[in-house]
């Protein structure tokens, strides 16, 4: 996918999308984040995000239903992302 | 097999028309889903969504005789009545067009990447994801 083998390198560079009622409450739609050492799954990324506090600690709270997609696939909250990676987070979808 | 997500509406017939070549198939079914009673609208994942379909599609091919295959979803601002989905399947006979055809908008409305935003008098509102929605796709898994 992107030809990074160590996940666990400190100053990984992602893309972060957010979408429909996550994207309103958070203000912001896309972001460039480069995560500290050891955060190498999609819900220790959810987790880091919760630590700037505010609407970051209510939008992804550990209690709200929110899906994660990484590189436009729909994935568990256990995933392990790589350098490069884009991760979305958005509530659980409402099409059809 | 054509998957599509466009702004645009469709039209069934046309797309029905389109399967009618294939001496193979015996049967056809569709689903269409409109708009009901309140304006809205559909936001998505640009890149996701065509991705998400195409996997929904190819679960229903491994699982049964699916000769042929449309799935449209329009986004943007649909009013009450509009189409927004069409799922057509082509198969030999008509028990697995059934199936796969339900299969699909099941799994569409768990795994595509599209969600509702009601235009109301009192302003907008987030359509909630349904747990019956979860219950219908989860009965193919078992």
């Amino acid at each position: 996918m992107n030809g990074s083998g160590n996940i666990m390198k400190a100053g990984m560079k992602v893309t972060v999308l957010y979408f429909a009622s996550v994207k309103e409450q958070l203000g912001k739609a896309r972001e460039e984040l480069e995560l500290p050492a050891g955060v190498a799954t999609v819900e220790a990324v959810r987790a880091h995000l919760r630590e700037r506090g505010g609407v970051w600690a209510e939008t992804l709270g550990e209690s709200r239903r929110i899906s994660a997609a990484v590189n436009e696939d729909m994935v568990a909250p256990g995933a392990r992302i790589s350098a490069g990676d884009e991760i979305a987070f958005f509530p659980p979808v409402t099409g059809g | 097999m054509k998957v599509s997500v466009q702004q645009d509406d469709f039209d069934l017939s046309t797309e029905v028309r389109a399967f009618r070549k294939n001496p193979k198939i015996g049967a056809i079914a569709t689903f269409v889903g409109t708009v009901r009673e309140v304006p809205m609208i559909l936001e998505h994942y640009p890149g996701m969504t065509r991705k998400a379909l195409e996997k929904i599609v190819r679960e229903a091919q491994a699982r049964w005789q699916v000769l042929d295959c449309t799935v449209i979803h329009r986004y943007g601002p649909l009013q009450p009545c509009d189409q927004i989905v069409l799922v057509a399947v082509a198969s030999p006979h008509r028990g697995d067009a059934f199936a796969a055809c339900e299969f699909i908008m099941d799994y569409l409305k768990t795994q595509a990447p599209f969600w509702k935003k009601e235009q109301t008098a009192e302003g907008e509102r987030w359509v909630e994801a349904r747990a019956s929605d979860d219950a219908a796709a989860a009965r193919w898994r078992s």
